[in-house]
């Protein structure tokens, strides 16, 4: 008897992106260069159709290569498959060579029949392979409504897989098919939250953070860095754009009224922020503000600071409660480093009390007070960008 | 507890304690030893030596790891003069440099060698013109350190290195314990350059010299194979490797840390100038991370535990200087020997935050205004 080949592969299911008929190709392709591009260094190879996608690998990446999916969007579903020809007895074969090796006490089989050359017809195929198992597995029960093992069975032209559960990938669209946003990257707990949400929807983000040496720290740096690394496991580069903040915000300190001097700090972010999109060719600005939060996070607030451009802000989390924030920046494993305690240059110059309400006249007199449009053109000039490289040392961190 | 003394030792980085730990829990052979553990130690203490060879832009036969920037010191002048022996015995040096310099060229004086010293400018700086009048066929060995620890005088190496490309038969050393980590240093025409861990949040017992290929040295430390053929000793593995991470730490963000200290440094400065009886002794040209200063009056030994008192920790002259209490740096640099005999050390770092400085200023302004008081 020849040997079943018992490769296995890991089969992909798009999902979303099957709904977008016209732009489908490019969908996967982008899907299938994001998953190259994350499997890069491990033993695998990759081949792409427009349902599926299939991994084949070696047995001792598997782990490796099914957490780096974890990480992809654009991947509704995917399941680790048993591979064999789509042949009868070759089928039969492979399901009787499985049998030993799971344990069943209800089960039924659910048979897909793409390739329509195959000589069975689906239902009748899987009532063929449902006798085959009760023949040769003791104290089992056929339940169609709810079994315990399900033996999906998939005929495709050339080849049959086999498999019995699914899981769920995190959804989305392959990040770079809507183009590049810039998101605000503080060190809170909110924007890379903001940045994992948008980069679901498949924006491209680079982040910008703004800093205020010496009133910010290397620390806060770094954390900020850190925070980006985090993104980066779900995404392909991020460039991290460096704002020297330190002498706008030292002039808005020095000459507006206190309750105004948050308020105007982030019309100035915005003014940068603007700059920014259009330097990097970006489309849109995004950012963690959540209403009313803070007082610069309220609606007059957001009307107000918002008013400098006419770029779309995507706030991803404005209308979600802070639990809520925070349980999928524990997810996405951002928590941990938010929570470090550095000073961003939004915690650093902080008046006692803040206006709520601010009015749009009152922060244009504010304003008028010191040149900040060559403040802006000089930072624009000085920005320094940082690549987010997730390459680990051959020594894992210890060099 | 504010901490204004990292030029005399930095609390290690706690990145750098893990590679420590985790090399020495999990990396436990020789790397002199030809079996599987020994070759993994090797492979381990070789990407290290890259590593540091490839952030300093030399060879990787060009690193060698000492105990410390003592031992380099000494390494790099005794080693010279007794490879050299026919070539000369003159060591040109200025007054500004470190115990583990000037001692061991007092111990050469000794034994029969003219250690000449260049003057210094009204800043601080070497005097290039006068050096090169110094320079003759009996000159061995010029040794100059990058930054002076006291004032933080920055020397411009890279000029006397290119000055001294033209005397191949003159060997160029370059103490740079007090640069690394805090500029940017070019070892492009530099023979011979030292720098240590601690200063840089690595570990005490850990420093290293770099040796160009086309110098030779006699070792202090005869004995078996080891990292470099120029030290014996078995490797100190768990060391090289954590020296090797707090390098390219302190590289990475470097840039980001001088101006983050020379916001400080203004800060600094700014405070001090506005305190009677206070002068500033480092200059605009001086690094930001080291300011020393005089007061008139009051002995520095005094002022150092006045300030201890609210947890506040300086530095009288440098933690490696003998206990005679002039400051020769500052005499040098100011002769005046009142200054000189009032000096006190603030360093600080990237670490070091602006209430820290505010909260020191507060402190040295009631102090000086209390002895000051007292005192008169």
């Amino acid at each position: 008897m020849e040997k079943i080949d018992m490769n296995r592969v890991i089969l992909i299911k798009y999902g979303e992106l099957t709904t977008k008929k016209d732009n489908r190709k490019v969908f996967i392709n982008a899907l299938y260069n994001n998953i190259s591009n994350k499997l890069k260094g491990l033993d695998y190879h990759i081949e792409k159709d427009l349902s599926r996608m299939y991994i084949e690998f070696n047995e001792k990446d598997l782990e490796k290569i099914l957490d780096k999916i974890n990480h992809v969007f654009g991947i509704h579903a995917y399941t680790v498959a048993y591979k064999v020809n789509s042949d009868i007895k070759d089928i039969e074969e492979l399901i009787l060579d499985v049998l030993p090796k799971i344990e069943i006490e209800t089960f039924k089989v659910e048979t897909k029949r793409s390739d329509k050359l195959f000589p069975i017809e689906s239902t009748e195929f899987s009532k063929r392979i449902g006798s085959l198992i009760l023949k040769n597995k003791h104290n089992i029960k056929v339940d169609v409504h709810h079994p315990k093992t399900v033996f999906h069975i998939e005929i495709r032209k050339d080849y049959t897989y086999i498999y019995f559960e699914e899981y769920m990938g995190i959804g989305g669209y392959p990040v770079g098919t809507q183009g590049k946003g810039l998101l605000m990257l503080s060190g809170g707990i909110d924007s890379p939250v903001a940045g994992y949400l948008s980069m679901k929807r498949g924006i491209n983000i680079d982040c910008v953070y703004f800093e205020a040496i010496p009133h910010t720290s290397i620390e806060a740096r770094n954390k900020v860095i850190e925070l980006a690394k985090k993104l980066l496991t779900y995404g392909n580069n991020i460039n991290l754009y460096v704002v020297p903040f330190t002498e706008i915000q030292e002039a808005i300190y020095k000459n507006c009224d206190k309750e105004y001097v948050i308020t105007i700090m982030r019309r100035m972010m915005y003014r940068i922020m603007e700059k920014l999109v259009h330097k990097y060719n970006a489309h849109v600005i995004i950012n963690g503000e959540s209403i009313g939060q803070v007082a610069s996070q309220t609606l007059t607030s957001m009307e107000v600071i918002n008013s400098v451009t006419n770029l779309p802000v995507i706030r991803p989390v404005a209308c979600l409660d802070k639990l809520e924030i925070i349980s999928i920046a524990e997810k996405i494993d951002t928590y941990n480093i938010s929570i470090l305690p550095y000073e961003d240059c939004c915690t650093v110059f902080v008046p006692r009390h803040p206006v709520i309400n601010p009015k749009l006249d009152k922060c244009i007199i504010e304003e008028e007070k010191f040149d900040y449009n060559m403040m802006i053109d000089n930072i624009i000039n000085n920005i320094m960008t940082i690549k987010i490289l997730d390459k680990q040392d051959d020594y894992d961190g210890l060099l | 507890m504010v901490y204004l003394d990292y030029s005399a030792t930095t609390p290690v980085d706690r990145r750098v304690l893990e590679s420590f730990d985790r090399t020495a829990l999990e990396y436990i052979g020789n790397p002199n030893s030809l079996h599987l553990e020994g070759v993994k130690s090797k492979k381990l203490m070789d990407a290290a030596t890259h590593q540091v060879a490839e952030l300093l832009h030399v060879k990787d036969n060009e690193v060698i790891f000492t105990s410390g920037a003592s031992e380099s010191n000494n390494l790099a002048i005794k080693g010279v003069i007794n490879k050299y022996l026919n070539r000369g015995k003159t060591i040109i040096t200025t007054k500004l440099e470190h115990a583990s310099i000037l001692e061991p060229l007092n111990y050469l004086k000794e034994k029969g060698y003219t250690i000449k010293y260049i003057k210094i400018d009204k800043d601080g700086l070497v005097d290039i013109d006068e050096l090169k009048k110094m320079l003759d066929d009996d000159t061995i060995l010029v040794s100059i350190g990058e930054v002076n620890s006291e004032i933080g005088i920055v020397q411009n190496v890279g000029e006397i290195g290119l000055l001294l490309k033209e005397y191949p038969r003159i060997i160029f050393h370059v103490d740079g314990t007090q640069a690394v980590g805090k500029k940017s240093i070019n070892l492009e025409n530099i023979d011979l350059y030292t720098f240590s861990g601690h200063k840089i949040y690595g570990l005490k017992g850990i420093g290293c010299l770099i040796k160009k290929e086309h110098v030779t040295l006699e070792p202090l430390i005869h004995g078996g194979k080891s990292q470099s053929i120029f030290r014996a000793g078995t490797p100190a593995l768990p060391l090289i490797v954590s020296f090797a991470k707090a390098l390219k730490l302190i590289i990475n963000d470097l840039e980001f840390n001088y101006r983050y200290v020379s916001g400080l440094n203004d800060r600094l400065i700014k405070g001090l100038k506005n305190i009677d009886g206070v002068i500033v002794n480092s200059n605009e040209k001086c690094l930001p991370h080291i300011v020393n200063i005089s007061i008139t009056g009051i002995k520095p030994e005094t002022m150092l535990h006045a300030l201890e008192e609210d947890e506040i920790y300086v530095s009288t002259k440098t933690a490696c200087s003998s206990d005679d209490d002039l400051s020769i740096g500052v005499y040098e640099l100011t002769n005046d020997e009142e200054r000189a005999r009032s000096s006190i050390r603030i360093s600080i770092s990237h670490l070091t935050r602006s209430n820290e400085i505010d909260f020191f200023l507060e402190k040295l302004k009631l102090n000086v205004e209390k002895l000051q008081s007292i005192g008169s």
